[in-house]
């Protein structure tokens, strides 16, 4: 049936939307650290965690509350960088890669068992008073909150791209992130910046989450899974593209719904299949330029 | 202005400098020449604060520079051209410039700056929205000298800037260093182009193995009967 087929296309696209803007911290923070967070999942599930508790708490609004749960995961993030990630950061980047994946899977194990006793292993979702309302356009239902939530995720992005293009301090993050020797050598506290990336990344996870945790639902063991679609986004497309990362979350979301329909198993599969496609056929990712 | 007293430092178990002393006076242009692998990038590496002295010191207007970050260091007035240029292949020809004036006290003259660095490379300007890595080699260097004038340095340090570039072009790098020292910039200069380089310092230095081997003016240096045989064949 076409509706079907329509429908599942649309579902894709509402959470492939959001895998984009999870990869983009993710990359952000490999692109100009090289260190990369396997406990990123984990940061965007505190991140919906604490859009939770701000509703069930203090009846926050989830999306007005965005700022508040991204200001939660700054100081998340910030701790988490001064603590661990700080020490790698001297260190040879294939040294700092694989130090980063140990340190990472543990402060994953860490956050999953913290979140296990402060929430129950209870999968949760934000019920607003507008939660379940959709509507209908050519016979495919929207949930409004996904389609807000694809917005906002639109929106993060563009403001990353305008801030990475137009600002001062965008400039040096990419400088940094091409040559940090060369961007010391341009007076930029290149340490500063590796610290700000980490932190950024961080906020942008805890915006993931609030719009995962008021669209989808949360629970403790979430963020593996997120980490993982994060990683396959990342490779697809390309470190240190936005655009390519937006692309990238779209197909993963697009391709999985699409193969629920005949394959409803294998689903998490098909992302894997094509990681795995992409690192043989272009190894720079979908929309990664190649050195030069 | 800057002064290196008995420097020794090295890479891991490797030690390569081997008790550095060199001086650069107020608005000199000295050159640095050696063997490869004597210690010259080391040497300038020391200055930028990119690697820290085991023993000795490194002095720029009387302050130590021991404890100082490179950015740091850059705010006080010395900007190092590395070794091939290492520009900003990514960005643009006028991001890289600008990046050039990235700490607090070049951001503020950064307009004025930018002139005047065009008025150095007209060639920059033609290409200033460009991606700096359609550059050519000779351009690509034009563009590594001009992002470390906008920081404004009082000394500049070179590492072979006429490294890979055409006899022509050559010729024209080493006019342009001149009219930059001739605007109260000091230079430091490492140069494989010991004879170009000698001719256009006011004192040069001779490394060899992590020691100073030789010091004096550019034309003593020249007829200096070693130099000769080593380096102008
Ligand atoms: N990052 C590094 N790690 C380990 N050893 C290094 C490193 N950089 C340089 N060396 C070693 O230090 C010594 C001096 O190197 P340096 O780059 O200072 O020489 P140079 O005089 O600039 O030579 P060239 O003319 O080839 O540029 C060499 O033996 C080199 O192998
Ligand atoms: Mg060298």
């Amino acid at each position: 049936m076409p509706t079907t087929v329509a429908q599942s296309l649309v579902s894709g696209i509402l959470v492939g939307a959001l895998y984009g803007l999870a990869a983009v911290g993710l990359s952000l923070v490999f692109g100009v650290t090289k260190i990369l967070n396997v406990a990123h999942g984990e940061l965007l599930m505190l991140g919906g965690y604490a859009s939770f508790w701000l509703f069930t708490l203090l009846g926050v609004d989830p999306f007005g509350g965005i700022p508040l749960s991204m200001f939660a995961l700054v100081l998340i993030g910030l701790i988490m960088y001064q603590l661990f990630f700080s020490r790698l950061i001297k260190l040879p980047t294939e040294d700092k890669i694989r130090n980063s994946l140990l340190i990472g899977f543990g402060l994953g194990l860490i956050l999953q068992n913290i979140a296990l006793r402060l929430w129950t292993a209870d999968n949760r979702g934000i019920t607003t008073a507008y939660a379940g309302a959709t509507f209908t356009v050519l016979g495919v239902r929207l949930p409004y909150v996904r389609v807000a939530s694809l917005v906002i995720a639109f929106v993060f992005l563009l403001a990353l791209q305008l801030f990475l293009r137009r600002t001062y301090i965008g400039k040096a993050i990419r400088a940094t992130a091409q040559d940090w020797e060369a961007a010391t050598l341009m007076g930029i506290n290149v340490h500063g910046i590796y610290r700000l990336s980490f932190v950024l990344g961080a906020a942008l996870a805890g915006a993931a989450g609030t719009l995962v945790a008021v669209g989808y639902s949360v629970e403790p063991v979430m963020g593996m899974h997120w980490t993982l679609k994060s990683l396959i986004v990342l490779v697809m497309g390309g470190i240190g593209s936005i655009a390519g990362t937006l692309v990238g979350g779209l197909i993963l979301g697009v391709t999985e719904s699409a193969a629920a329909i005949w394959i409803s198993n294998y689903r998490h599969v098909i992302g894997l299949a094509i990681f795995i496609l992409v690192l043989l056929i272009r190894p720079q990712g979908l929309f990664g330029a190649k050195e030069g | 202005m800057l002064e290196l007293e008995g420097v020794y430092a090295g890479y891991k178990d490797l030690r390569v400098l081997w008790g550095i002393s060199l001086r650069v006076g107020e608005g000199e242009l000295v050159a640095l020449v050696g063997p490869n692998g004597a210690g010259k990038t080391t040497t300038l590496r020391i200055i930028s604060g990119l690697l820290k002295p085991t023993a000795g010191s490194v002095r720029f207007y009387g302050c130590s520079l021991d404890r100082e970050p490179p950015h740091r260091i850059v705010e006080m007035g010395i900007s190092q051209v590395p070794e091939g240029g290492r520009i900003f292949t990514g960005m643009s020809v006028e991001e890289n410039l600008e990046l050039g004036a990235f700490t607090a006290r070049a951001r503020r003259e950064k307009e004025q700056r930018m002139k005047w660095v065009y008025q150095l490379f007209p060639r920059l300007e033609e290409r200033k929205n460009q991606r700096a890595g359609t550059l050519s080699g000779g351009e690509r260097q034009m563009l590594a000298i001009g992002r470390a004038l906008m920081a404004q340095p009082r000394l500049l340090l070179l590492d072979e800037p006429s490294f890979g570039l055409a006899p022509i072009l050559v010729e024209q790098m080493f006019e342009m260093i001149q009219e930059i020292n001739q605007q109260d910039v000091a230079v430091l200069l490492v140069e494989q182009n010991v004879r170009a380089a000698l001719e256009l310092a006011q004192r040069a230095y001779v490394i060899e193995n992590g020691r100073i081997v030789g010091e004096g003016s550019g034309d003593a240096l020249l007829s200096f009967e070693s130099v000769r045989s080593a380096y102008l064949g």
